[in-house]
Parts: structure tokens; sequence; C-alpha cells
């Protein structure tokens, strides 16, 4: 049954060949027997799954289903889910139960899917591998010695090794591009405003966005029906109509316009990398697309301006963990001082710790102009730099990452190194522009990825691209041995 | 730009993180890393450009100003580490 994607299974579920409490214990003994090597999971929910699988099925039978109706899925362990706990990877929140649902999963219960678990992440999605959670690093199921990319690791572990159907993700810097071509998925980055980022824990307000992260195209579009849409609640939701995201999968790529960013492709591109892009773009040529190369001039500049936008809306938006209304608190505070700098720093890990430091420091008198200030202006030349590329091509075809997915260990101690393995996603989040990340091909067992960035709001394109690309390939098929 | 250990101290004080002392060396060391990273930024010129807050630059969307919450305190102080007769409890302050 894990075999099947989340389109299948859909299938399987309306037709009766299986029932959802049936597929919900498959997966929850698949979590069950190969959790323990990939600590994919913070949190499963095993009573709360089969309850929901229960009714999942009585609306299957009484034809009240949605497509996603009876489908297992896991989110991210950064949605609040009521009665569920939402610890963000953090010490800090390892007790905390929302009194709330955020509303993505507030729409999948919704539509009747079956939440089995919380994956993790890292701490408060500040990483790019899930070594930085409290509850231990996530492995890769195609090579547990390898990362699975981050911060939301724990979903792509869990999708890549069957545990689940899909999962949730949320992409500040490039969370669910990175991990999904670390894994071989599929994950999409909507346009900024696009998900509701309401009971999302915020990391930096301007860049977070929720998202799929699936097997195939066809089950992020699935996926994407239910999370776009306009919600009240988020001061930065996009009041604009969702698009019918299945509608338009099939549709022919002839006269498709294909930019390849010439920035994306000089010194520090692994070679297989750069082999399995050069391959995708002869399938798209082949599929009746035009490529041509284009540029980003000021694609170099993202990684800098990038740690100091986010820790800078870091640390506005983590000075509400103060020990004081909910979450970690010391134990034998002095004063109110010592209660504050106590609780934060014994309940943040060093990551958060030093991005909440950066942050203070570019916002501090003095520094504002020079850092914050400045980042902000450079965030505007990236964003000219894509409206000008889509004056010449629909869409831009680029590697998700410099390297296939790197050894547990090898970067941790290296902020700097591991902040370079983002140097491709993070201009979309500047930008806001929407990005799909999906498998290209594999070198020495690992999956490369790449992605395309389109337009605002061009999700259903990107679907249709991806989906075309998938119907001529078959890398996204591909199960990690022993899953 | 390199920081020293009185700026390291400084800035975990305005940012209230209690640091280790041993720990100290290594935030010293990895916070210079940093900021030498995003230096780099100093050297563009962007005399003229408009700082860019928002992606899509749209307005904050405002809404009656009029309470539509229901009280929900009980369910907000279950989580709390303390609290008494409705009220969130902290260590005291003044002796």
């Amino acid at each position: 049954m894990h075999e099947k994607t989340l389109a299948q299974l859909s299938q399987a579920l309306h037709s009766k060949t299986i029932s959802s409490v049936e597929l919900t214990e498959h997966y929850l003994k698949r979590i069950e027997q190969f959790d323990g090597a990939l600590n994919s999971f913070i949190t499963v929910a095993p009573e709360l799954a089969l309850t929901q699988a229960k009714a999942a099925d009585q609306r299957l039978a009484d034809g009240t289903a949605t497509a996603l109706t009876g489908i297992p899925l896991a989110h991210k362990d950064l949605f609040c889910t009521q009665g569920l706990r939402t610890s963000c990877g953090s010490k800090m929140l390892d007790n905390f139960v929302a009194p709330y649902e955020s509303t993505v999963t507030a729409r999948f219960i919704e539509a009747g899917a079956v939440t089995l678990g919380k994956t993790n992440m890292d701490e408060f999605a500040m990483g790019s591998s899930t070594e930085s959670s409290f509850y231990g690093p996530t492995r890769n199921p195609w090579n547990t010695e390898h990362v699975p990319g981050g911060s939301s690791g724990g979903s792509a572990a869990a999708v890549a090794a069957r545990l689940c159907a899909a999962a949730t993700g949320t992409d500040t810097g490039g969370s669910i591009r990175q991990p999904a071509g670390f894994t071989a998925l599929t994950g999409l980055k909507p346009t900024y405003g696009r998900v509701s980022r309401w009971g999302m824990i915020a990391y930096a307000s301007s860049l977070d966005q929720g998202g799929p992260m699936a097997r195939t195209a066809e089950d992020c579009a699935l996926m994407m029906q239910v999370m776009a849409g306009f919600d009240s609640q988020d001061s930065t939701s996009v009041d604009q109509p969702v698009a019918d995201y299945s509608a338009g999968l099939n549709d022919s790529l002839k006269g498709l316009r294909i930019g390849l960013p010439k920035e994306y492709f000089a010194s520090g591109l692994d070679a297989a990398t750069a082999d399995a892009i050069q391959a995708a773009v002869k399938q798209f040529q082949a599929l009746g697309a035009e490529v041509k190369e284009i540029s980003l001039p000021n694609a170099g500049l993202a990684i800098p301006a990038y740690y100091v936008i986010a820790p800078a809306e870091a640390s506005s938006n983590l000075s509400r963990f103060d020990g004081v209304r909910f979450g970690y608190r010391c134990e034998h505070p002095a004063d109110l001082t010592d209660l504050y700098k106590r609780s934060r720093g014994e309940g943040f890990g060093a990551e958060v710790k030093r991005r909440i430091m950066v942050g203070a420091y570019a916002l501090s008198a003095g520094y504002y102009d020079a850092y914050y200030l400045q980042a902000q202006k450079i965030r505007r030349l990236i964003k000219n730099d894509f409206m000008a590329a889509y004056e010449q091509v629909d869409v831009i075809l680029c590697p998700t990452s410099p390297t296939p997915a790197f050894k547990i260990g090898e970067k941790i101690d290296d902020p700097v190194s591991l902040y370079l393995t983002d140097i491709y996603t993070i201009t979309a989040n500047l930008a806001g522009v929407p990005g799909i990340a999906l498998p290209a091909g594999f070198a020495n067992g690992l999956p490369l990825g790449m992605q395309l960035l389109g337009p605002y709001f061009s999700e259903a394109r990107l679907l249709n691209i991806a989906h075309q690309y998938q119907q001529v390939t078959d890398w996204h098929s591909r199960t990690p041995a022993g899953y | 730009m390199a920081l020293d250990r009185t700026e390291v101290e400084k800035i975990a004080h305005l940012a209230r993180i209690a640091l280790n002392e041993e720990d100290i060396p290594a935030t010293t060391a990895k916070l210079s890393g940093i900021l030498e990273l995003i230096d780099k930024m100093q050297a563009v010129d962007t005399q003229g450009i408009a700082p860019l807050a928002h992606p899509l630059e749209t307005t904050q969307r405002l809404r009656t100003d009029a309470a539509t919450e229901s009280n929900q305190r009980d369910a907000y102080q279950a989580i709390a580490p303390a609290t008494e007769d409705g009220l969130y409890l902290v260590p005291r302050v003044i002796e």
C-alpha cells in the first residue's frame, strides 16, 4: 500500500479497495518498524490518527469525502495542533500543547485527512540539515549516514521512507525545496501569502511559507488544493482566487520558455548535479520547451541579505519566549531578568541563540542602516532581477543545492558552511516567488534535485511542468532500499 | 567584522540570553564568521534603491476596531509554568 502515491491511495479509498483505518494502521506499523533508525517523527499520534481514520471511512461511505479524505499525513512540528504537542524541535516548547489549530492543519482536518504525527525539524526551522533539533538528528533514508536536509528534514525522511503518504513543510530559505532535493521528493514553496501562516510558529515572518512535500507533482497539487487560500486571521494572506491545481497538469510544454541563470552554474556546483540539470534541460527540450541563458546578477548577495533579514525577524518573533506564559522556565531564577536570560539560554539551542544574537546586533542602534536597511535594499535588487528575468522566460530552472546530501556532522560546527548550502533557494524567499523542487537524478545512491522558479502565483504552471517531466522520467518513483 | 568578548556579552544581554562561560569563545568566533559573511553586502552601492520589506509590497490589511475573540483564559493558562487565581505567577522581584 505504501508504494502507492497519494493520488493512487485516494482512488483506492474512494473505490473501497482499502479503508482509511487499514491504511492508517499500515503506516503506523511502518513508523514503528522504521522510525527508530530515521528519527523522522517527534510525536506519533496513533489514537488521534485512528479516530480520524474511522471518521474518514464514514465520510467515504456516506459520499461526503474529498480527495484527501482518509489519507494519512504527517505535519512539520511547527504547525500548531490543538491537543497534540507542537515542539518546533525545541526544548523551549517540549511541553507545549497549543490551545488552537493552525489554519493549514485545520483545512486538512476539514478535508478528512488523517494526522499520523508531527515531524522532526531544525529547531525553530533554523537550519539546513535537521541536526539542530532538540530531539536529535533525522537521518536520510537513502543513506542514513547523511542528512535529509532541513529544516523540514523530518517530513522529507518520513515521505521518502514511505512512513506517510505526504507531509507538510515550511520554507523560509529553502526548507521545503532543499530537503526534497536531498530525498528525491517533490516539494513546493508557494508564493508568499498563498498559504496561511496562522498557527505556524514564526521564524522570519516576511519569508516563511508553508507548502506540500510529496512523491509527485500530482500529489503536491492535491495537497495545495487544501492548503492554499485566503485566511482573514493572517494579515499577510493574499485575497486571490485559488487555482485548480490538478486541472492543468497535462497541459503541453510546447513553447514554454525556460531560463538557466548563469550565476547558478558557476564554481561550487557539484559536477553530477550539473550533469543532471543538463539532462533535464534536454528532456524539457524534447517536450517542446525553449531554453535560454539568463542572468540573476544579484543572486550572490542573497545569502548575506538573508542572514540579516531572517535573524532580525527571528530576534523579534522569538522574544515571546520569555519563560512566563508558556514554554520552558528555568529553575530558581533570582529575578525577572535572570528568569528571561536563563530560560532563553537553557531553552534555546546554539543555532537559535546565534541567530537571535545576530538579529539583535543587526537591529541595534548604530548598525540598523548598515545591516538591516542595506539588506532590505539588496532584497529589492534581487526581486528586480526576477522581474526582469520573467520578461524573457516563463520559468527559471536551476539546482536546489550545490551538492547532494552531506554527511551528518560534516557541517554542523561551521555555521557559515551550512548557510551556503541554501545558496540556490534563498533568492525565491527574498523575492517571494514560488518554486518547486523535484528529483532529477542520483549520484552514488544519493538523490540530485532541481528546482523551477516561476512568477508570483504561478504554482499551477510549476506543477504542470513538473508533472510533465515526471511523465517521461522515473527519478520520483524510486524507493530507498529497505523501505 | 570581528567581535570581541565584551561585545558578545553585550549582545547576549540585549537579547536576554544567558551564555555559559565556556561557550563564549566559540560563540564569539562563530558570530564573527557570520558577520564576515554578511559584511560582503556592504560593498554594494544601493543609493537610490528603496528597501523592500514585503515581497508583494502590499499594505497591512485592517479590520474594524472591534473585539472578536472570546475569553479563552483557562485554555491559555493551562499550559503556563505557574498560575494562581487566573494570573501568571513569576518569581518575586522585590523582596
